[in-house]
């Protein structure tokens, strides 16, 4: 579904793609699976110019903008980040049909796991073969 | 207080009802834009015409060489519109050329320029048939041609102006042709036609709704003269009002040609069938993604004159073939800034991340949309009312944009048939400088630098984001050769096209490098400069899967100066960059100032410094698992820091050779994820700590707070001041903002009281 999640069907569970830690409810919110930092803008988006001197300095101001980053608590990939006022709800970015995914798969009569690509174009067949080699 | 006097109401007899309704019909103050056409972005139904036409048998091969014969002709007028167009927007792309159905349906646009338009332009051709077809003092004639700019009309924004064209056989209408282009200057309350600093709509400069300008072949001059006299650069209005007449009799002496060779019949049908084909086309597409819904919030952190947080929500839900773009619990309009778009303008950046991010293949048409159904609550900055100002009404119709393109990869992911790559966020802002004032040549004018093109792009799952590339929404727009411009304005762009470090979204895969320029005008009896951008406190664009957005940006300036007569009478100082000028502060005298990026039409005098930066793109995926190699390479090309390298990217490389030390990295990574576990929080308490029933007490906040989509929260300012109030937008009072220089002299006033207070002076004052 993601870089870094999939659905397993017949445990209707959100699985991580790189250690396979259980996540939840495939019917829900993934983001209830992972753990959750508040992350100071700041240190991602460091300040170019001198922040003592000047009050925009190319980092978010930390009183308008957060950063929440969602790690598998498996491998600690960040699987994602969301950038929220201080306070804001985290987004349910993504609910699925699972029923409806099940028979759009069934009707497709393939595999996910091979069927899925990240689309047309001669980068992307140069990447999956990189990929294969490398594995 | 605030007295509320709440108006009698009164129920109507049907009698009384239908004496009302016969008087509104019967007595027209003016047409305005209307309700019916404007709310609507699905294709008219077949008419009889092309029902026969189409009955009349298809042949796909024939239709194919139709299409591309179009695309050609479409393809000249666009060369010829870049070619010979006058404003800086026409040179480097930003236009377009269109062929429409009868009643007005997009059915084909020029291969290159803005792709958005073809969501917008059905809104006036079906304008000009409902009420100017039949009208007496109108009419529609042979060699007619109609001009159009106002938004509210429909439009991607008011800079924009078209000439739109009817092909006519046997006296009926068989179709439209237009050409568009982005003229900058129209008249508004600051040069370069897209004011940040409109209050009201009637700064907005030219409201044109479609009007006949050309007659039967000739140009109005009465009109033309109006035009003229109503904009800050008459000669760009007379040139490209010609360019554009020229561009759309070529295409339409090309379109008769074909009309010739293959008949009026097979012609229209072959129009009907392709918007027809698209239509069916993206219904199976949509069908092809798994149902669901997908969420994504933006918030933008200005209204170009002061910060404030507002809200862009959307809901993409599927299901089946049918898909809805549901934006409730986005912030309200704000009646007194120039941010808000109408709903028109936002569906067409919509159709901009359809055409060329989802589907790239498909044949530009207002169809592709068109089985979309877009639920918007009236009266939101997304989808304002009449009397909104909409002077940068791209501030929401790029979160438009972003709304859908960002959306994308999460609806696409996980469906086998692809027509574009997977794609983290692309930069969507309008870093650049307007300018306006006397050129060195004696003409006033009003426009833009091209560097806006240099949108830089989001990074793929397999490969970084380009840097600088394009728009989102012109893939090949240029930024132009700036000696050019110089030629023509009396400005140097000191610093042009160098990239700031650590400006690009981390992940994985980096999103695409923004760079900066700076600028300084000379020689000029007035001059100013303005920026229109937001994205100074809070970023513009997220990441994707893990990644990282952009940072944000301010304005830096250095008034007080002439860095000309600095640099000539020691060249070796010309060594600028922002970092450098404002952390060291080199020129002695100067006032060295930072701001948002909304900045209103300010007199640059010789030699002042005017500094910004492009934005980023969108990361991908996580930092932790981009490639050491390709850390150290970005180390090693100076295009990030040593800190960005060794924290966020957690990268021990060699600092004299750039080598990566493979076993340290390992062991930085292996710690960076150990860190993560130890303070990430599980999801539920996390939220228990960190959520919040309402915004930051002092942030101006406007929007849902959460996925409350009912409720709106916003601060209006009434006689006591600020205050909070959250209620379904129905309800909400109408908002404005207070004029930030009458709050500055409050304070102001209140320090100085309170000085004298403690100083013990008593003052008399009179009021």
């Amino acid at each position: 579904m993601t870089e870094y999640l999939f659905i397993d069907l017949d445990t209707e569970r959100w699985v991580c793609r790189v250690c396979d830690h259980d996540l939840g409810d495939a019917r829900g919110n993934y983001k209830e699976g992972t753990l959750v930092y508040d992350r100071d803008p700041r240190e991602i988006h460091q300040p170019i110019i001198d922040p003592d001197k000047y009050e925009f300095t190319f980092s978010p101001d930390p009183g308008y903008c957060r950063i929440l980053e969602f790690y598998c608590p498996g491998c600690a990939t960040q699987i994602e980040t969301e950038y929220v006022p201080p306070g804001h709800p985290p987004t349910v970015d993504m609910l699925w049909d699972i029923d409806a995914l099940r028979a759009q798969w069934q009707a497709r009569g393939t595999d996910p796991s091979t069927a899925i690509t990240y689309g047309p174009g001669e980068d992307v067949r140069r990447h999956l073969h990189a990929a294969a080699d490398t594995h | 207080m605030t007295a509320v006097h709440e108006t009698p109401t009164t129920e109507l007899t049907v009698q009384e009802q239908e004496w009302v309704d016969q008087f509104m019909d019967e007595t027209t103050l003016f047409l305005g834009p209307d309700r019916e056409i404007m709310r609507s972005h699905n294709i008219a139904p077949r008419s009889l015409f092309e029902e026969e036409c189409i009955a009349g048998g298809i042949d796909v091969l024939q239709i194919d060489r139709i299409r591309k014969r179009l695309a050609g002709a479409l393809d000249e007028g666009y060369e010829m519109c870049e070619a010979m167009g006058a404003a800086p927007g026409a040179k480097w792309g930003d236009l377009t050329t269109a062929v429409y159905t009868a009643s007005g349906d997009v059915t084909y646009l020029s291969c290159h320029g803005v792709i958005a338009f073809s969501a917008i332009l059905h809104h006036p051709i079906r304008y000009i048939m409902k009420y100017w077809k039949d009208e007496p003092t109108v009419g529609i004639h042979p060699g007619d041609g109609f001009i159009h700019n106002d938004a509210r009309f429909g439009n991607v924004h008011n800079t924009d102006q078209s000439m739109i064209m009817p092909i006519i056989r046997d006296g009926e209408i068989i179709a439209w042709v237009a050409a568009t282009i982005h003229e900058g200057e129209n008249g508004a309350c600051e040069p370069g036609g897209m004011p940040s600093g409109s209050e009201t709509p009637f700064d907005d400069g030219l409201r044109m709704s479609p009007f006949k300008i050309v007659e039967r072949g000739e140009l109005r001059r009465d009109l033309l003269t109006f035009l003229q006299h109503s904009v800050r650069d008459p000669k760009l209005q007379l040139a490209d009002l010609k360019v554009k007449i020229g561009a759309v009799q070529r295409i339409m002496e090309r379109v008769n040609n074909l009309i010739d060779e293959v008949g009026v019949e097979t012609f229209v049908a072959a129009l009907r069938v392709t918007v027809e084909d698209v239509e069916e086309e993206v219904r199976r597409r949509i069908k092809e993604l798994p149902d669901g819904t997908v969420q994504f919030n933006q918030f933008m952190d200005s209204t170009l004159k002061e910060n404030i947080l507002i809200k862009f929500a959307c809901k993409v839900t599927v299901k089946g073939e049918k898909m809805t773009v549901d934006l409730r619990g986005t912030g309200p309009e704000i009646l007194n800034r120039a941010i808000n778009s109408p709903l028109c303008s936002v569906k067409s950046m919509f159709m901009q991340a359809i055409l060329a991010f989802w589907w790239p293949d498909l044949p530009r048409c207002t169809s592709a949309m068109s089985p979309i159904e877009i639920i918007s609550d009236e009266h939101t900055w997304a989808d304002a009312g009449y009397d909104a100002p909409m002077g940068q009404s791209l501030q929401a119709s790029f979160r438009g944009f972003s709304a859908l393109q960002a959306s994308w990869a999460k609806l696409q992911f996980a469906n086998p048939e692809k027509f574009s790559n997977v794609l983290a966020p692309w930069f969507n802002q309008i870093n650049t400088f307007l300018w306006g004032g006397v050129t060195q040549h004696g003409d006033q004018v009003g426009n833009l630098c091209a560097d806006l093109n240099g949108m830089p792009g989001g990074a793929k799952p397999f490969v970084d984001g380009e840097d600088a590339v394009s728009p989102l929404f012109c893939a090949m727009a240029d930024t132009a050769e700036q000696e050019v411009m110089e030629e023509e304005v009396p400005f140097m762009q000191l610093v042009s096209k160098r990239l700031v470090r650590d400006n690009m979204g981390f992940g994985k895969q980096t999103g695409g490098m923004g760079y900066e320029m700076i600028v300084a005008s000379e020689g000029t009896p007035l001059w100013g400069f303005m920026t229109v951008t937001s994205g100074a406190k809070f970023s513009s664009i997220y990441g994707m899967f893990g990644g990282y957005g952009s940072g944000t940006y301010p304005l830096a300036r250095v008034k007080g100066i002439n860095v000309y007569d600095v640099l000539r009478k020691d060249p070796s100082r010309f060594d600028l960059s922002i970092e450098k000028v404002m952390n060291e502060q080199p020129f002695e005298g100067g006032q060295y100032l930072t701001s948002h990026m909304g900045l209103q039409f300010d007199v640059a005098k010789d030699g002042e410094l005017y500094m910004m930066s492009q934005g980023a793109g969108g990361g991908y995926g996580d930092v932790l698992e981009r490639d050491p190699n390709a850390v150290a390479r970005d180390r090693e090309l100076n295009r990030i820091s040593d800190k960005v390298a060794r924290e966020i990217f957690a990268v021990a490389y060699d600092p004299q050779t750039y080598l990566v030390d493979v076993e340290g990295t390992k062991a930085l990574r292996a710690e960076a994820r150990r860190a993560r576990l130890e303070r990430g929080k599980p999801y539920a308490e996390f939220v228990k700590e960190f959520v919040t029933p309402e915004p930051p007490k002092d942030l101006l906040y406007y929007g849902s707070w959460g996925d409350k989509a009912d409720e709106l929260t916003a601060t209006v300012f009434d006689i006591d001041g600020p205050k909070r109030v959250t209620a379904p937008i129905a309800e909400l009072p109408i908002i404005m903002l207070p004029d930030r220089r009458d709050l500055k002299v409050a304070e102001l006033e209140a320090r100085v009281r309170e000085l004298e207070h403690k100083h013990g002076e008593n003052v008399h004052r009179k009021s």
